[in-house]
């Protein structure tokens, strides 16, 4: 199949990552009451960003091995 | 409820990659087996993923969180035993014959390996089944977006009536899995599945993570529930005394082997995950690759729900309020569950000995609520809308697919062009989801109607193990008697059905119409008995019948039948590839697991 499934994958991922993270940075802490006081936006921002950008080299190290 | 920019930008992100995805795709879709079975392209773990997301969808995520708040890790069951043996049988056991007879669906098996009349019965009432499964999707859905007032924001800002969030929403999601589908066909619902899966972790593991830090991790989940509710198989031996209301033998046989081999080994919705794949290898591995995260996704939707359930009650002590979000509460609910309400009166709903009813399947909803701020509520959410519309759309490309080749092509338009029937199933996506969607309203104004053919469907379904399970492993099998042990089957679970009722439970849709003559302790051993019955009819039946009608020539049956064909090699694989061996480390971690939540 000519579309590795990896690359929007890591995308999107990536994309979600990055969001979250910028919102938990900018964000009032007053929001993280319910989290049990963890900026969760900002922890999870980071995880997935990473889960994210792993994909996309896994994607990118497979079409270039192909290539 | 009130959601912020930040929310709302995820979920479009979604929406984005999804139909972006379709688009993509598109160009590859050049021939009916590029849209109907991917190109037969796929590699093992994208398959996996599917065959798991396909039967992962909202129904089951909110579900087993009602179960987990309701009966606890006995819930568990559904998967270690419900799921995973069966997995493993049709990877190491049946996909031999599925991938290796070329056939295109499951009902196109049935043709070959027996006759027209069996496939005909299987293609209709399957067929027939996707519809309405993927309306009730549909109609869940809207019902939840309405409970939880997502719209509600944006509808007011609009100047838009909150009266038109069911059908906004049905209408919304509709379009998204059409859309999709019509692009890129399988491939495209396959993708899908793999990008909701990581959803689903990505949205609830942190939920996980927030709850059990909050009750003390498992060892504070434990003082707070009885003990019952935290070891799976305490009581077990006796329907009485364990939350399930289920003895063990009525578990094991009735769920663990006539249920869930019955749905997992012949339900062309997740076998279709395995077709797709690009060889025999691949395709034995799908579903035991799907295995190894489905053993452990009870931690993911079982564990929310109970916490739901172990946490003190929000209107006793006050929880942090925050401005613009709040839960959706009654007075009287137990921990983050409220009470059912009737929605006309907003009376709550009583039980027959008059105690007001909780609504579980607001287990998920409340946690994600309870827990998660702004920003990662986005997530959460885009999660659960993720699981309904893959729910859906695994079922619609089941649909098209036998529609088209085990319908149309067999019986109304055989010898047109490839390309026809690739114009055929655009069409019958198209008017699978209208169907769909007639389905979701006419569950929204009439409730039994669709309790009587969930009833039905399950009575067609209880028997279809017997027959792959006979067709494939005894070469005497016949087609008069596979044909008439499904109808047999079917019958005596319509009959068995009518002769009991579960404790408690009025005559009528519950069972007990043709004269109770037993009553279980409840409807889950009652439906699991039921399914007993029917597997027994189904299988006597087809044997006895087998042995009075003339049987095939045996060269009619190779590639069919388990005797008359050749093993697939597994000479050039790494061991740990190869099915059997995969097969047995999960299951090893099957009992593991038992063990530890014993």
């Amino acid at each position: 199949m000519g579309l590795d499934i990896r690359t929007p994958i890591g995308l999107m991922f990536s994309v979600f990552g990055v969001i979250l993270t910028i919102y938990g940075g900018l964000s009032d802490r007053a929001i993280y009451g319910r989290s049990l006081g963890i900026n969760i936006n900002l922890v999870w921002g980071l995880a997935l960003l990473a889960f994210g950008i792993s994909m996309l080299l896994l994607g990118m190290r497979r079409s270039r091995g192909k290539a | 409820m009130n959601l912020t920019p930040v929310d709302w930008l995820l979920m479009a992100v979604y929406f984005a990659f999804v139909l972006g995805i379709g688009v993509v795709l598109k160009r590859y879709v050049k021939n009916s087996s590029d849209f109907f079975l991917a190109g037969r392209s796929l590699p093992a773990w994208i398959c996996g993923l599917a065959f798991l997301s396909a039967n992962l969808g909202a129904q089951e995520v909110i579900g087993m969180a009602a179960s987990g708040a309701k009966y606890g890790i006995a819930t568990s069951h559904f998967y270690w035993i419900g799921a995973i043996p069966a997995m493993v049988f049709v990877g190491v056991f049946m996909m031999p014959f599925y991938y290796g007879s070329r056939a295109r669906s499951v009902p196109e098996y049935l043709r070959l390996r027996f006759d027209e009349k069996t496939r005909a019965v299987n293609a209709v009432s399957f067929a027939v089944m996707t519809v309405f499964s993927s309306g009730i999707s549909m109609y869940a859905m809207a019902k939840l977006i309405q409970t939880m007032h997502i719209l509600d924001g944006p509808f007011a800002k609009l100047g838009v009536s909150t009266a038109w969030t069911f059908h906004v929403s049905i209408l919304v999601s509709a379009l998204i899995v059409l859309g999709y589908i019509l692009l890129g066909g399988l491939t495209s619902a396959i993708y899908n599945e793999v990008l909701q899966f990581f959803l689903i972790v990505a949205g609830f593991l942190p939920l996980v993570f927030l709850g059990l830090k909050n009750v003390g991790g498992w060892s504070g989940l434990k003082h707070q529930l009885p003990p019952a509710f935290t070891h799976s198989w305490r009581g077990m031996s006796n329907a009485h005394t364990n939350p399930l209301g289920v003895d063990a033998i009525g578990l094991v046989m009735g769920l663990g082997f006539v249920l869930s081999f019955g749905y997992w080994c012949t339900d062309f919705l997740v076998i279709q995950r395995a077709m797709a794949a690009d060889s025999m290898g691949a395709a034995r591995r799908t579903p035991l690759i799907a295995a190894l995260p489905k053993m452990v996704f009870p931690l993911l939707v079982i564990l929310p729900g109970m916490i739901a359930i172990a946490l003190p009650n929000p209107t006793a002590t006050a929880m942090n309020p925050s401005p613009g979000q709040m839960r959706i509460s009654s007075p009287g609910g137990k921990g983050l569950i409220p009470i059912k309400v009737d929605e006309t009166t907003g009376a709550p709903i009583l039980d027959s000995s008059g105690k007001p009813i909780l609504d579980y399947d607001l287990a998920i909803p409340n946690m994600l609520l309870h827990y998660f701020p702004t920003g990662i509520l986005g997530l959460g959410l885009t999660a659960l809308l993720a699981s309904f519309m893959s729910g859906m759309a695994g079922n619609v490309t089941a649909f098209n697919t036998v529609w088209t080749y085990d319908i149309y092509q067999s019986y109304i338009n055989p010898d047109a062009k490839d390309a026809h029937y690739l114009w055929m199933g655009r069409v019958a996506t198209v008017f699978g989801i209208a169907l769909s969607v007639g389905a979701a309203y006419t569950a929204s104004r009439f409730n039994n109607i669709m309790d009587f053919l969930q009833l039905v469907f399950a009575f067609v379904n209880a028997p279809l193990f017997a027959t792959f399970l006979l067709g494939m492993f005894w070469k005497r099998t016949t087609g008069h008697g596979a044909f008439f042990g499904l109808l047999s089957g079917t019958a005596a679970a319509a009959i068995h059905q009518g002769l009991t009722l579960p404790q408690g439970a009025a005559v009528g849709i519950k069972g007990g119409w043709l004269g109770a003559v037993h009553t279980y302790p409840s409807e889950m051993a009652q439906n699991f008995w039921t399914a007993i019955w029917a597997w027994s009819a189904c299988f006597i039946v087809t044997v006895l019948i087998s042995l009075c009608t003339r049987a095939r020539g045996e060269k009619d049956l190779v590639g069919l039948v388990y005797s008359l064909t050749e093993r697939p090699s597994e000479e050039d694989v790494a061991w740990y590839m190869r099915p059997a061996v995969l097969g047995v480390i999960v299951i090893g971690v099957v009992l593991l697991l038992n063990l530890i939540f014993w």
